[in-house]
């Protein structure tokens, strides 16, 4: 029968092997899924896997889902690697769009079109603040983050409600629950005319190259993560796991609130009920798949993004519900986790033989 | 007076909801394995059960497919975590986020379903009794079962072997294989029976509490019967009690927008997460208080050699 047998040492190429071989057997659960539902699998690859590559506008698209998805991811790495484990990036997320849409409101006709860096400014403070408040209660009252950033996503959804149900919305929006359109020059500048994919793309990579230099080259980057490796030497050698607690936290809140500025500001143009898309937990799977590895995680990104524009796709073109993304995205993350085993142990044949 | 009465029975049912899936979540916790996977079981349980009873009519076969739904699941989650021993928190994340996506995924042609006439409950002589028969005696049997269960549990735990037993597995699992017992397979069981009653719970939502089906419907519950098991510091008689309190939370959300007082809905709706929140920062800011009674090896993985 097969047996796990641990190895002496962390295998180095089944730290790169183990996404590769998660997303093949997602892959293989998908054609199985696509099968019984009677759908041809071809198809529904080609749905997945090319349509959203195919040509310059796709890729722009791609882009536009892949941004706020690697922003997100590259905040929740510092968290993860420190052993902090904020999941609410997704209200982090919208806090960040209420704050950037509440400047942005301010502005008309007469505003500098410089403007929307002040509003990326505010969607940082928005996702910080609301951030901190999972970092002060974890500080001041010991209260387990996981539970209180997930709380905060739900209290940030009711608030996001309540504003555009009540004081923000649009008074000519024929009673929509929505803000008035921002004004034009509060667009994020796009790179290119007709595609929507704009210069948040360029502060995404910006980050993933500083936080490359902070985890991999500095000593405050160093300090951050022994905390979340040896808790212990950590605590010997002198680094406070206060500090990395609000540092994983405001970093991890100010990118997911960017990345809500940069949506509202940018594609969206406007507060909605539909602003939380799912982004803040889907960059949880971007983390882990892209290896908490900066660079890793442009690829997990771009592969997330498919996983969203394919799920709309194989609603408008093969009938099929629009959560087949969730299901994928589920998949993954699961198929990951598994896959992750080979990296410590190593699958033997052995002789049927009880021990234990 | 009989407005406080339906409040009360409404809280009753509000409540069993938390409890039956937070005393779950005990069973593995005390065994030593947190399941943050608890939102997405109750999402498919719910589902489960609910297209259970759509086609069969049976709201018995309806709780079977819930919990078995939710074990199912759990029993995936367990031997990742146990034999695997892949990192806690992170799988049962991924369980959440499989869940409700496939959960929406499955449930989506469900979604205008009605199920058949739903039954009213009413034990003889005791349920007509003025204020007392509202609020007390007029419940679905799932609410008395979840009291039932806090009682059984609290047998079991502390008064019987078997529940030694669980308990030492989660308090130090290397004392436990050291004298014989098969620590993996204690919790992997611990896993399945807290999955079996998180799914209930889901199942009682789409069948009894709600009842109808939408995408996402468990709205946070499981999380919140997750933090229960800490407010309750481990101890099945404050699950109960936390959870009626939480489901009073819920209940008055709801009342106060029915009286129509002047504060927007949407405040109210937030009261059961802002409440969630407000009671973990004060039961946790005293860690001696919790530490007393938390398995010592929760959330650790178990390797024997």
């Amino acid at each position: 029968m097969l047996r796990l047998e641990p190895r002496a040492q962390t295998s180095a190429l089944w730290r790169y092997a183990s996404p590769l071989l998660a997303l093949a057997l997602t892959v293989a659960l998908g054609v199985l899924l696509f099968v019984a539902l009677g759908k041809d699998p071809v198809r529904g690859l080609q749905v997945f896997f090319w349509e959203p590559i195919k040509n310059a506008y796709a890729w722009s698209e791609l882009i536009v889902k892949g941004t706020p998805l690697l922003l997100i991811a590259l905040g929740l790495a510092v968290c993860f690697r420190s052993n902090v484990w904020n999941i609410g990036a997704e209200g982090q997320f919208v806090m960040g769009a209420i704050f950037a849409a509440g400047v942005a409101l301010t502005a008309d006709a007469n505003t500098s079109s410089w403007f929307w860096l002040c509003i990326l400014l505010a969607g940082v403070v928005g996702g910080m603040v609301w951030a901190g408040i999972a970092a002060l209660l974890r500080d001041r009252f010991n209260a387990n983050e996981i539970l209180v950033s997930l709380m905060l996503v739900y209290v940030a959804v009711m608030v996001l409600n309540y504003l555009v149900y009540g004081p923000w919305k649009d008074p000519l929006g024929y009673n929509f629950p929505q803000t008035k359109t921002f004004e034009a020059v509060t667009q994020i500048p796009k790179l290119m005319q007709g595609l929507r994919v704009n210069v948040g793309v360029f502060m995404a990579l910006a980050g993933v190259a500083g936080l490359w230099v902070f985890l991999f080259r500095t000593h405050a980057g160093f300090a951050q993560q022994v905390g979340g490796l040896a808790p212990d030497a950590a605590r010997y050698a002198g680094f406070s796991s206060r500090k990395a607690l609000w540092l994983a936290f405001l970093v991890s809140g100010g990118a997911a609130g960017l990345a809500g500025a940069l949506e509202v500001a940018g594609p969206l143009r406007q507060l909605t009920p539909f602003v939380p898309a799912g982004y803040g937990f889907a960059a949880i799977i971007v983390a882990f798949v892209g290896r908490l590895n900066p660079v890793g995680m442009v690829f997990s990104a771009l592969l997330m993004s498919m996983f969203y524009i394919g799920g709309e796709l194989a609603q408008s073109r093969l009938g099929l519900p629009r959560s087949l993304t969730g299901v994928f995205q589920g998949l993954l993350l699961f198929n990951l986790l598994a896959c992750d085993t080979l990296m410590n142990y190593r699958l033997r044949w052995m002789r049927a033989e009880r021990t234990n | 007076m009989d407005t406080y009465a339906l409040l009360w029975a409404a809280t009753m049912n509000a409540g069993t909801v938390l409890a039956l899936a937070s005393l779950g979540l005990l069973i593995n916790e005390k065994a030593g394995v947190v399941n943050l996977g608890a939102e997405g079981m109750m999402l498919c349980a719910a589902i489960a059960g609910f297209a259970t009873v759509v086609h069969t009519g049976s709201d018995t076969l309806g709780f079977l497919a819930g919990m078995g739904a939710g074990a199912l699941m759990a029993a995936v989650f367990g031997v990742l975590v146990i034999w695997l021993s892949t990192n806690q928190y992170a799988t049962g994340l991924a369980l959440s986020l499989f869940g409700s996506g496939f959960s929406a995924f499955v449930g989506v042609n469900y979604v205008q379903a009605k199920l058949p006439e739903r039954m009213h409950f009413d034990i003889p002589v005791l349920g007509d009794m003025p204020v007392l028969g509202v609020a007390l005696f007029r419940h679905h049997p799932l609410v008395y079962g979840a009291i039932a269960l806090m009682l059984g549990l609290m047998y079991f735990l502390y008064r019987t072997r078997a529940g030694l037993v669980l308990r030492s597995v989660g308090e130090s699992p290397e004392s436990a294989h050291a004298l014989g017992y098969p620590v993996r397979r204690i919790r992997l069981w611990a896993v399945i029976a807290g999955g079996a009653l998180c799914g209930l719970s889901g199942a009682y939502i789409s069948i009894v509490y709600t009842p109808l089906w939408v995408e996402g419907m468990i709205a946070g519950k499981g999380w919140i019967a997750l933090a229960l098991t800490t407010f309750a510091t481990w101890r099945p008689a404050r699950v109960l009690l936390g959870a009626y309190l939480f489901g009073g939370v819920t209940m008055l959300q709801f009342h106060l927008q029915t009286t129509g007082v002047d504060i927007p809905t949407q405040f109210l709706s937030m009261l059961p997460y802002v409440a969630t929140i407000v009671v973990l920062a004060l039961i946790s800011r005293n860690p001696k208080w919790l530490r007393v009674n938390m398995p010592a090896s929760i959330g650790k993985p178990f390797v024997p050699n």
